[in-house]
């Protein structure tokens, strides 16, 4: 059936979150008044200059190195000619034949397997400003009255990121893209916030027989502004192209505009009618000499990258890979985890209770993990009672809604709401015989070999027991029961 | 007061009678306020004489500065107009920034201002710095003060017209191909530009980022290096900018003893007026009469610096205009009715034709398909152009060259045959192309015109050059003066 496959490369930018701008000494800020943040340099007054940003070659060098790319020791700016209100000098300072760097790969993983993509290039520009459009009824230019520019925006240190066209399926560019997303905020270069726009990407694409290695012609697919849409809009694509193809057509190099709405792509414009941006080196700046020393510096320096924390996890708590990439994948939950660990909690027991319990409570409380109500000591604490048998699983779910909702320690919840596990035989010993005794039906195909049937006995006595009675006693007793007939 | 010409007065002299107190800075600014009202309407060389300020500001450094007072306190310049000021309009000669009023100030500037200097105002140039003859001003022709019939040269016409004709005691220009040098050797003054990076850029208005510097204009060598000891520095808002490896020196150079002088042979083959040429073959004479060491050498890829130089700058120059788009300031057309019209008449109406004519040479230049043939092809020219000077500077210390093949023109000779014009500035491009220091002095008149003598050095010899023309200087003592004449009255009937 699939006698096409699809190959896809991603064109990513991030922002990253310097103090400064790329050229200049304003902040980078988002949400104040508009043009509060500018000066002759980002909004291109006659005589203004450029002046590179340490912090950002610095942060920019981290994505590299992240990527396993090789650093350029002399590397350029160019000069991206257009004309356009959002882009003040009406060239963007970016880099062309000469970029930070060039040559790595990023692994990531889709569903168990580990894939690799290349990395083209990783090089630094400048954002635009920001264009708002306004009277209408649209948001849009087409049907606004006038246009007004936000130059806060204009000249936020930005990143691009371009993969090779290795990717096999729209799954694996969203996993790609997710992961990659990861690695930048573990760097702590970026928060890639995605309603901001911190990070934004294109994607290309085309199909060829199965096994060929050729590549077909591609499209670029634009406004694919959340992982579901990157994936929709692949997903729309790929089997359009396989249909023109099949139909005896060819594909048109063309950029598309994905439609969330329709969930569809519809040219934008030609890539032969797209302009001509006459690089050319930037005389403003001197070549940028990147030092190798600092460079190693800086590798030295870099913190745990997800893929290696996984791995880690893996070896030293003995989880299973899908527990320890949920776990490992975001920096805060992985030190969360950890702090639950050292403060005394098994390692898996924690990681379930985390994933399960914890995330839960991050997600209904719409917090980012590391801030929820709950501190690690507490929730390994929490942990530990289970464990230990002080309270059962069900019981503690119940304890740390109360100690969220009551700011309360653990033992305390316990105590006050009695939610002390039962292990106590005699008093189980009634409960047990009042639902053998309350049940003769079930009581009959027990004995009439359905064993399973024992699972229905434990869930009524746990009811009974308002959820204390310790699970791995009741089904003691109980099968002492069921079989003393 | 009694007994200063402001046609002979030098900043070093005028220095002097400020610190024994003899002479008040209001006194010398209205000295040049003076000859401004009494010349100005026939030289016209400023765009803006910042009357008010020039006298507000030297009362203050008379009477408030005494104790804090910088070490170029109350001395007056002029500013060509391509360099931002705040709070003063500054036009670069275009139309299209007739109004700019300028958010901040030039750093070259800004450090003038912070040693007390009084600015006189702002002088007129070609658009942009593009031309040699100051006739590509939006706003006015600056006339020649030795002859009011022909050009100042240019770019920094105005500034060089305003200190030839005592209109200002010194003045800043900025020099792209030639641009200091070549309208101080057509008015009879002392001009340098400086190792690229030696200055800085910022607030420079850029035609040619790579080729820009600001430098003096000034009555006397020794001006030229006091100036200059007050402009160079590394900015760190100018990445292009360096620190001199050593401090500029005030000249005191009478001999020249074995210092050995190259005359590239290339630079006076081609179309070289024979009165600049005899006028040149006599300072050479000089030269050695002082003790240099002159002898021939060749630079020769000279032959193609001038189209490198017609390639890089309109490439360079058509980006850095792009910024005058009608958005954010400036001129904007009337009634635009989308964002391509007001792109398009915004900038049809707003530059003049020299400026138009470069954005579509550098444009075209930079086109998909044409980048390796010519911007490619032309940064190539420009490394061998380079080489051809350190090969030169293995043998000799300075070069020397007529600084213009022609003295001044008639207005309006050369102005519609844009590659004679351009052919002006064949002995100044290749300087630019390789970044380096040179200077231009008059030498003598040829047909009653000044003609400038060049010295080149190697980067960051300032001081060598400054010696080597204070001590040529002495030699030639040059005294005229310019008369205000106009040939075209005399030869009418």
């Amino acid at each position: 059936m699939s006698a096409w496959e699809p190959v896809i490369g991603l064109e990513m930018h991030v922002e990253l979150d310097t103090k400064t701008k790329m050229f200049c000494g304003c902040l980078v800020s988002k949400g104040d008044e508009p043009n509060v943040h500018t000066c002759p340099v980002c909004l291109a007054h006659p005589g203004a200059l450029p002046v590179v940003n340490r912090r950002a070659v610095e942060y920019a060098t981290r994505i590299a190195l992240a990527l396993n790319c090789a650093v350029q020791p002399r590397n350029l700016f160019h000069r991206k000619n257009y004309f356009y209100p959002d882009l003040p000098k009406a060239y963007q300072i970016s880099q062309y034949d000469a970029p930070l760097a060039t040559q790595g790969w990023f692994e990531y993983w889709v569903g168990g397997e580990k894939l690799r993509c290349r990395i083209n290039r990783v090089h630094m520009e400048e954002d635009a400003a920001k264009l708002i459009h306004a009277g209408g009824d649209t948001g849009r230019i087409a049907g606004s009255d006038y246009s007004m520019v936000d130059f806060n925006r204009g000249g936020t240190p930005l990143i691009e990121i371009v993969s090779e066209p290795d990717i096999p399926s729209p799954e694996a560019a969203r996993e790609l893209l997710q992961q990659l997303r990861n690695v930048v905020i573990e760097l702590g270069v970026s928060e890639c916030n995605m309603e901001e726009g911190q990070i934004r990407w294109d994607a290309n694409v085309s199909v060829r027989p199965a096994g060929s290695a050729e590549l077909g012609t591609r499209t670029e697919l634009k406004n694919m502004n959340s992982f579901r849409y990157l994936q929709q809009a692949l997903d729309a694509e790929i089997p359009r192209q396989i249909e023109i193809l099949e139909a005896g057509g060819s594909i048109d190099l063309e950029t598309l505009h994905f439609d969330p709405d329709t969930g569809t792509t519809t040219p934008l414009r030609s890539k032969e009618e797209a302009h001509d941006y006459r690089y050319f080196p930037e005389p403003d700046l001197v070549p940028l000499q990147v030092d190798p020393a600092w460079v190693q510096e800086l590798r030295a320096t870099q913190p745990e990258l997800p893929a290696a924390r996984v791995e880690r996890f893996m070896a030293r708590y003995g989880l299973s890979r899908s527990d320890a990439t949920v776990l490992g994948s975001s920096g805060a939950l992985a030190a969360f985890y950890e702090e639950v660990v050292a403060a005394g909690a098994g390692a898996k027991p924690a990681a379930n209770w985390t994933m399960g319990e914890y995330l839960a409570h991050l997600n209904a409380a719409g917090l980012e993990a590391g801030h929820g109500h709950v501190t690690a000591e507490r929730f390994a604490r929490l942990v530990r009672l289970v464990e230990e048998g002080t309270v059962s699983i069900s019981a503690g779910k119940e304890v740390l809604a109360k100690m969220i909702a009551e700011k309360a320690e653990p033992e305390a919840v316990v105590e006050k709401y009695g939610l002390g596990q039962i292990s106590d035989t005699a008093a189980l010993e009634a409960i047990v015989a009042g639902v053998v005794a309350g049940n003769p039906a079930q009581v009959e195909q027990y004995r009439g070999g359905k064993q399973q049937v024992i699972g229905f006995f434990v869930g009524q006595v746990m009811k009974a027991s308002g959820g204390r009675a310790n699970p791995t006693l009741v089904n003691e007793l109980l099968r002492r029961a069921l079989a003393g007939g | 007061m009694a007994g200063l010409d402001p046609l002979r007065l030098t900043a070093q002299e005028a220095k002097r009678h400020l610190v024994d107190g003899d002479l008040s800075a209001a006194e010398l600014v209205k000295l040049y306020l003076d000859q401004i009202a009494a010349v100005e309407s026939r030289v016209r060389a400023y765009i803006r004489v910042t009357y008010d300020n020039a006298a507000k500001y030297s009362t203050k450094v008379d009477r408030e500065m005494q104790a804090t007072r910088g070490p170029l306190a109350g001395l007056p310049i002029a500013v060509k107009d391509n360099m931002v000021t705040e709070g003063v309009t500054t036009t670069c000669g275009s139309r299209i920034l007739r109004d700019y009023q300028p958010v901040y100030t030039a750093t070259a500037v800004r450090q003038l201002w912070d040693d007390h200097v009084v600015m006189l105002g702002k002088t007129n140039m070609d658009e942009f710095a593009m031309g040699s003859s100051t006739e590509n001003s939006a706003f006015q022709e600056t006339r020649n003060p030795w002859d009011l019939a022909t050009v100042p040269g240019g770019s920094s016409g105005g500034s060089a017209a305003a200190v030839a004709a005592g209109e200002a005691l010194w003045a800043l220009g900025s020099d792209t191909g030639g641009s200091i040098r070549q309208p101080a050797a057509l008015c009879g003054i002392v001009g340098l530009k400086p190792t690229y990076g030696a200055v800085s850029r910022y607030g420079l208005v850029a035609f040619a980022s790579s080729l820009d510097q600001i430098g003096p204009l000034t009555r006397s060598v020794g001006d030229c290096a006091l100036l200059l000891r007050h402009l160079v520095g590394r900015d760190p808002r100018d990445a292009t900018s360096v620190d001199l490896p050593e401090p500029i020196a005030l000249p005191t150079a009478k001999r020249l003893d074995g210092l050995r002088v190259g005359i590239p042979k290339e630079y006076l083959s081609a179309g070289i007026d024979p009165g600049v040429r005899a006028r040149f073959d006599e300072t050479v004479a000089r030269v050695e009469a002082l003790g240099g060491l002159c002898s021939e050498i060749s630079l020769p890829h000279t032959e193609y610096a001038l189209a490198a130089y017609y390639i890089i700058a309109p490439a360079e120059a058509s980006a850095n205009l792009a910024r005058f788009d009608g958005v954010r300031y400036g001129y904007r057309c009337d009634s635009p009715v989308d964002l391509l019209d007001m792109y398009e008449r915004t900038r049809g109406e707003g530059f003049g034709p020299e400026v138009k004519r470069r954005i579509m040479i550098g444009t075209y230049a930079l086109s998909a398909g044409y980048y390796d043939a010519y911007y490619g092809c032309a940064q190539r020219v420009r490394t061998l152009v380079r080489r051809d000077f350190e090969r030169a500077f293995a043998e000799v210390d300075l070069i020397a060259s007529p600084t213009s093949p022609v003295v001044a023109f008639k207005t309006g000779s050369l102005i519609s045959d844009p590659l004679a014009m351009y052919l002006c500035d064949v002995c100044t491009i290749p300087v630019n192309l390789a970044g380096l220091p040179a200077i231009s002095l008059p030498c003598g008149l040829s047909q009653g015109l000044p003609v400038g003598f060049q010295l080149i050095g190697p980067a960051f010899s300032e001081n060598r050059i400054l010696n080597a023309a204070h001590a040529l200087e002495g030699a030639i003592a040059f005294d005229a003066a310019p008369t205000f004449s106009d040939s075209t009255a005399e030869v009418r009937p």
